[in-house]
């Protein structure tokens, strides 16, 4: 294999791989879905191999690709996130009598997409990797097409984020125009060697605007509940891990990267924006009714939280933006898990009342669903405490107590809706009775909330990985 | 790549193109949240901004002298194509089960 290939093996395999499924499902058609779901899983574990196989640091395809310890963090963590998902989407589609061939493969392109963006190096192989997501993710919200609210989400999730990639578009082109070149090494050092023109400023703002609504942070998240109701609930789990790891990590590298030397122009948006989120993500949260509209609000203002990280700019902030973002990964795995068990006769139910009375006939459930909740909320010394605990601690180090502060009320605020959920669990009257979960999804929300209830023992490893991470991404 | 420029009161610049494309890009922009009427119409809007985007491309590309912005619009143009044909499936899925495109029935979910 060429030298200058080897840098993008993992996304190479994953490409071929996706197509070679999509043939055989293609050719096989229907006995061939349970051996493809299984396999493009299959796919991805190696993939996640073949990253942690990448020593170092390199560029690929003309300097349009470039990899480091940062990159391979960002993308074993979005592959943990789509592979756990993944297994959910899959045992989902067999259960419901939807499996088609196209659903593991829509959503293996989704994450190759994914990859490319965290290592663009580029305008250009940002923007052809961000399509590349997102054109993924429009089909698989409105994978059901004969549910009407399957293709509603579909159809919002589509305008609005065309609307994003065109606002991403026309500041990538700004930025272009002005700055001279596309790259991020050539935007790095044309923008330090003077003082920023106009134009490059308003282009990046808009940059930020397109980005902040693939992360569906505030004012830029309308779109944002009506997806995650409407689409199926394993695909809106789906939703709100990957793509938001990826968007925040391609947002920090964007930023802190060619963007860097404007730090006085970006930081007072991305300070904005993560309050806008984290307020409205607690406040509009308390009087949803469906879990997934709640879990909705609930991914925003995470995403406000982890934004703090980036507002502050620095090597701490970002190590506590990729720590947010790893608990937040496997926490809300957990939470889909759960959601995803709550059926009453076979069917599935939505509303957070028909969570009521579940500590008394499914008590391990409940204590899993507990324990997710109080780590969501961010009550210590679970795993949810230290996620956001890092990320005030990076704030205040640089000065920004405020927004500290108001991170912390916020949190305060969004603990309500989550602790009224174990209220409703552990001290209401049953409504209805939920079928026991399966399988797979009991052994997901356990696994997920024991780490989260055990975590903080030996919490070293993982910080360790998040922080060399941010070192190689503020080296190069 | 100079031809452009002539002199005189009627000399075209690259402030006369990025204007162009800003117009352009506002329309886009307004007929997706102003338009009451269909769907096709906010497909239509998207088409436009990724238009006025090329516009602003290629007028950088030729005032920078420099091939990469007409590259980047190539390959605009292609995902524009990939994103149409997503988006027309996609109101087919919806036509199909709701018998409407209008946007005013968009409204199973209040968000």
């Amino acid at each position: 294999m060429p030298a200058f290939l080897i840098p993008a093996v993992p996304e190479l395999f994953m490409a071929i791989a996706a197509m070679v499924l999509l043939l055989a499902g293609v050719f096989r058609e229907k006995d061939s879905t349970a051996i493809l779901s299984w396999l493009s899983v299959g796919v991805m574990a190696v993939a996640v191999g073949l990253i942690l196989n990448i020593k170092g640091s390199g560029t690929a395809f003309n300097d349009l690709f470039v990899v480091n310890a940062f990159t391979s963090f960002a993308k074993i963590l979005t592959l943990i996130g789509a592979g756990l998902t993944l297994l959910l989407i899959n045992s989902w589609a067999h259960e419901e009598n939807v499996a088609r061939f196209e659903l593991p493969v829509i959503v293996l392109f989704s994450t190759i997409g994914m990859m490319m963006m965290i290592s663009a190096n580029d305008l250009i192989s940002l923007y052809v990797g961000l399509e590349l997501q997102s054109l993924s993710l429009y089909v698989l919200a409105a994978f059901r097409r004969d549910n009407a609210r399957s293709t509603e989400a579909g159809v919002k999730y589509f305008v609005l984020g065309a609307l994003a990639s065109g606002l991403l578009l026309y500041g990538s082109s700004l930025v272009y125009g002005f700055g001279g070149t596309t790259t991020f090494d050539g935007l790095a050092t044309a923008i330090k060697s003077g003082p920023s023109s106009v134009g490059v400023i308003v282009g990046v703002v808009f940059v930020i605007s397109g980005l902040a609504f693939k992360v569906s942070a505030a004012p830029f998240h309308m779109w944002t509940p009506d997806v995650y109701e409407g689409a199926p609930t394993p695909i809106t789990a789906f939703f709100s891990v990957a793509p938001k790891v990826a968007a925040l990590c391609l947002f920090l590298r964007v930023l802190v990267g060619p963007f860097a030397p404007m730090i006085e122009q970006w930081q007072q948006v991305i300070v904005l924006i993560s309050i806008l989120s984290m307020l409205w993500g607690s406040v509009a949260a308390i009087t949803q009714k469906n879990i997934k509209r709640l879990m909705a609000y609930s991914s925003i203002g995470h995403v406000g939280y982890a934004l703090i990280g980036l507002a502050v700019g620095n090597e701490e902030g970002a190590r506590g933006l990729l720590f947010y973002l790893l608990i937040y990964v496997l926490m809300n795995v957990g939470t889909f898990a759960v959601i995803l068990s709550m059926r009453v006769k076979g069917r599935y139910v939505e509303d957070i009342t028909d969570l009521a009375g579940l500590a008394k006939h499914n008590p391990l459930m409940a204590a899993a669903l507990a324990a997710l909740m109080f780590s969501m909320a961010g009550i210590p010394p679970l795993a949810g405490f230290l996620g956001k605990y890092f990320i005030f601690v990076a704030a205040v180090n640089a000065g920004f107590v405020p927004l500290a502060i108001i991170g912390l009320l916020a949190s305060v605020i969004g603990a309500f809706y989550y602790i009224r959920i174990i209220k409703l669990a552990y001290f209401d009257e049953a409504t209805v009775r939920l079928d026991k979960p399966g399988l797979l999804t009991g052994v997901l929300m356990a696994a997920s909330s024991i780490l989260m209830l055990v975590y903080f023992i030996y919490p070293a490893q993982l910080v360790s990985g998040a922080e060399s991470a941010a070192k190689a991404l503020f080296l190069g | 790549m100079n031809q452009l420029i002539s002199t005189g009161p009627l000399a075209i610049g690259l402030a006369h193109f990025l204007t162009v494309g800003a117009i352009l890009f506002t329309l886009g922009i307004f007929g997706i949240f102003l338009n009451r009427k269909n769907l096709i119409i906010i497909m239509m809007s998207i088409e436009l901004m990724l238009l006025a985007v090329n516009i602003n491309l290629v007028a950088f590309s030729s005032f920078l002298g420099d091939l990469v912005g007409q590259v980047f619009t190539m390959l605009v143009l292609t995902v524009a194509a990939a994103e149409a044909a997503i988006g027309l499936a996609i109101v087919v899925v919806f036509y199909r089960n709701r018998r409407t495109i209008e946007v005013e029935d968009i409204n199973e979910m209040k968000g």
